[in-house]
């Protein structure tokens, strides 16, 4: 999935944002309202698509979702 | 290991027992509404049952129990009285030695407690099948349920929503018609590396009961606060536990049960939170019809979740051919496991109390 992809994922899941609105360099805690229910619904997409179990403290070593993307990238190839 | 296959037994009713009393999440002032919304969304629920002062778990399964004893007129016939739950009525003595003689059973049956949560329904069958393969054993009435609103935190947004009452009755007779109820099969796990993700640390015999405690509140994070008497969650251990533990346990059980996915006619998982349990069902590449939902109506029961779940939404489905079903419970301990067993339709019904 290339990062573009993986925006839209996230566009779809939370309501509140508009498709079209994030882009790469979007800090993922900016999001409006943003709480610990936000972070589940994330590992829950991030789980889903990518078969990647992020935990709490991988979420917080990130901030935007080109890092978050990254990430995921990274231990995809450790597998 | 914990795996193991056994047959001969059925469960011949599910009786479960709500209270009236309902909290809608909409109205939990302590969090913003749209904090709220983002609630219902993410863990499904819309309401819950929570019983008022004074009614304890016991009575809701007691009343559950009484029903189904006077349905079925074996009070002095029950061999085993098994109580699941981690709100006794008491420190000491067992709830369940207490619900023989409130129910009128015999007292020649034994009757013990299990302190278990989420796990506990699958537990609790696993031991009742196990005590009825002895030839004096042949009814079993097993109590599953929490009280669980009574150590919830008013201040703590990620407990006190969350969480609804109920007390459930579940006779299991032995029964040799192995064509419509075959084998059962358990596979069942724990992990107290996790004692921490859901805990009340204080008020037992570690951190002794202080009246003084009860006042203390601490601030944990935005919209939690609570004393170290009430119920600590750590949502996001438990949410990585479920979606890393709960999918390859099931898989191995199907394995082992010699069974596809597909064999199964209906997944009963315990009703934790919608996330975790729309998780799963994706990573089973599952309809949403065979995954029974009733989280939506009644929060997380517990210990009651997988009868209340079939109490609430099995009674009026077709049930002319026996069914393929799996439960699956995982939660505090952390423990869970699984059972895969053919059942036919058992005597079911939902009460109310007071």
């Amino acid at each position: 999935m290339e990062i573009e992809e993986f925006i839209e994922a996230i566009e779809n899941e939370f309501e509140e944002v508009q498709n079209g609105s994030l882009t790469p360099d979007f800090s993922i805690r900016d999001m409006e309202g943003w709480s610990s229910m936000h972070a589940l619904l994330i590992i829950a997409l991030v789980d889903n698509h990518f078969e990647i179990l992020l935990n709490g403290e991988d979420l917080r070593s990130v901030q935007t979702i080109q890092e978050l993307y990254d990430l995921i990238q990274t231990k995809l190839k450790v597998g | 290991m914990a795996k193991f296959q056994t047959d001969g037994y059925k469960i011949s009713a599910i009786y479960t027992c709500v209270p009236k009393n309902k909290l809608r999440t909409e109205d939990y002032e302590w969090i913003s509404v749209e904090e709220r919304k983002m609630f219902a969304k993410t863990t499904g629920i819309i309401e819950r049952r929570v019983a008022t002062e004074g009614v304890t778990c016991s009575d809701l399964c007691y009343k559950a129990a009484d029903e189904l004893l006077n349905e079925f007129d074996i009070r002095d016939k029950i061999d085993l009285v098994l109580f699941v739950s981690q709100s006794p009525d008491y420190f000491l003595p067992a709830t369940s030695i207490v619900l023989q003689n409130r129910l009128g059973i015999t007292k020649s049956a034994m009757a013990f407690d299990v302190n278990l949560g989420c796990s506990g329904y699958v537990y609790g069958l696993s031991i009742a099948a196990n005590f009825l393969k002895n030839e004096g054993i042949r009814n079993v009435l097993l109590l599953a349920g929490d009280k669980s609103t009574i150590s919830t935190s008013y201040k703590d947004k990620s407990t006190y929503p969350l969480f609804g009452d109920a007390g459930t009755a579940t006779l299991i007779q032995k029964f040799d018609d192995v064509e419509n109820n075959g084998n059962w099969y358990f596979n069942m796990y724990s992990d107290g590396s996790g004692a921490d993700a859901i805990r009340i640390e204080e008020g037992h015999s570690r951190y002794p009961y202080k009246p003084e405690k009860k006042e203390v509140y601490e601030l944990i994070d935005k919209g939690i606060e609570r004393t170290k008497m009430h119920l600590a969650l750590d949502g996001m251990k438990v949410f990585n536990f479920a979606l890393k533990e709960v999918t390859p346990s099931i898989r191995e059980l199907l394995d082992f049960s010699r069974k596809e996915v597909s064999d199964v006619d209906c997944f009963l998982l315990h009703q934790a939170n919608l996330l975790i349990n729309e998780s799963i069902r994706k990573k089973l590449k599952l309809e949403a019809s065979k995954f029974p939902i009733s989280i939506d109506e009644f929060g997380n029961t517990s210990s009651a979740s997988i009868p209340l779940t079939i109490c609430s939404r099995m009674s009026e489905i077709d049930w002319s051919k026996p069914k393929t079903i799996l439960m699956s419970g995982f939660g505090v301990g952390l423990s869970w496991a699984n059972l895969l067993l053919k059942m036919t339709r058992p005597a079911l019904k939902l009460l109310e109390h007071d």
